[in-house]
């Protein structure tokens, strides 16, 4: 009897997560690469300035600011948008085990996972919630 | 000297810093910081920021293929995760408050703590347990495959592990580091799970973790893009190739060299904190 309730044992829900995590990475390690490609062949022969604390401009801060200059084909958006794909990584893992855990109806791991996921949302908001 | 030399040379760094984190133990993250910030002469939240990116990489790359070996404890690592975002948030809200002298002071003493700790041998816990009525309620008790079949754990003193694991957690944020060491005290000694489950479960929180506070470092602009890409790229390859090489070195020649230069790096991360250099 292969009922729904088996597909969704932990050993199934490991190697789930197992996929997205793999998936996850390769997609921000190409958006990076391709990024920094782009940024390289722009700004190669520039002086670099890191000796000196500036923070980034806002574009590069906020999701909706990376988005635009990434659609921009800016090579620093992009670079920016891979690290982003690269931090939402967790966040969809964490976010994919609420789920596994309401099919298990394991209701108390619901509440655990979704504390979890609030706390990294609020942070992926920029702490303003 | 150009970007796009700089580049190379970072990228080179975080070659060298995931090949030694993953041979020793000690993780990437820590130790690509130290050497941007006192070779390269790169600001240290710019390298605390960029490390943080590589630790969410070389965990994510790790956890994939653990995950699938059944080592990981998802109940334990979910719960205690807790503890390590909510710290991880408290911890990237500190370091906008205290000055980077005392992050990198801070940072030195990690540091020589996490040498010391993964340079003494770990003690496995006890077969036979008897399980907690907390850990019970809360199903974290479990097995683990071994070469005379499965072996089952039942994890003590929850509330221990979850108050460490806080700490863990501020120092992850605060320093963009995973936290390795700590987590493995409390899994290992507080709440007595065998080795290879704590090693694993840590691996697969500690990205969920240094999310917890990228955000805040990214809207901070802590994240620059040109720095981050080399760093990742060069501590996920390091990580990997260290992962591979690990099996045929002779780890004890090679901990004992590389853990002289960590202690020279801490050191110099104290020094350069208290004369106000960094």
């Amino acid at each position: 009897m292969a009922s729904r309730a088996r597909q969704w044992t932990d050993q199934n829900v490991e190697e789930w997560i197992g996929n997205l995590l793999r998936v996850g990475m390769t997609l921000a390690a190409a958006v990076v690469l391709l990024g920094g490609g782009i940024y390289l062949l722009r700004h190669g022969r520039a002086t670099p300035q890191y000796h000196v604390f500036r923070g980034e401009p806002t574009d590069l801060r906020s999701i909706s600011g990376i988005v635009k200059e990434a659609l921009a084909f800016q090579g620093r958006g992009l670079i920016q948008l891979g690290l982003l794909l690269l931090i939402a990584t967790p966040v969809a893992r964490v976010a994919f085990s609420v789920a596994a855990f309401a099919r298990e109806r394991d209701r108390l791991y619901v509440v655990v996972t979704l504390i979890v996921l609030a706390v990294l949302v609020y942070s992926l908001a920029g702490g303003h919630l | 000297m150009n970007i796009f030399e700089f580049t190379l040379l970072v990228g080179a760094s975080g070659l060298l810093a995931g090949f030694v984190g993953s041979l020793t133990g000690l993780g990437g993250g820590i130790i690509i910081t130290p050497l941007l910030a006192l070779a390269l002469g790169v600001d240290i939240r710019y390298a605390i920021g960029a490390a943080l990116v590589s630790v969410i990489a070389t965990s994510s790359g790790a956890a994939a293929a653990y995950v699938r070996e059944g080592f990981s404890n998802i109940r334990i690592g979910m719960f205690l995760e807790i503890a390590t975002t909510l710290g991880a948030v408290g911890g990237a809200m500190l370091a906008a408050r205290i000055s980077t002298g005392a992050i990198s002071i801070i940072f030195g003493l990690v540091l020589l703590y996490s040498a010391y700790a993964s340079s003494r041998r770990r003690h496995e816990g006890v077969g036979d347990c008897r399980p907690d009525p907390l850990a019970t309620r809360m199903k974290m008790n479990g097995s683990y495959p071994t070469p005379d079949g499965p072996k089952s754990y039942c994890p003590q003193a929850v509330p221990a592990g979850f108050s460490l694991m806080f700490g863990a957690g501020i120092l992850s944020g605060l320093l963009g580091i995973g936290s390795g060491a700590v987590k493995v005290i409390a899994m290992d000694q507080a709440m007595g799970l065998p080795f290879k489950v704590s090693t694993t479960t840590s691996n697969f929180m500690i990205g969920v973790t240094a999310a917890a506070s990228a955000g805040l470092y990214l809207a901070r602009g802590y994240i620059d893009p040109g720095l981050a890409m080399p760093v990742m790229l060069g501590v996920v390859a390091g990580s990997v190739a260290g992962a591979r090489v690990l099996p045929y070195a002779k780890t004890r020649w090679l901990r004992l060299v590389f853990g002289f230069v960590i202690v020279v790096m801490a050191i110099e991360m104290i020094y350069h904190g208290l004369t106000g250099r960094l």
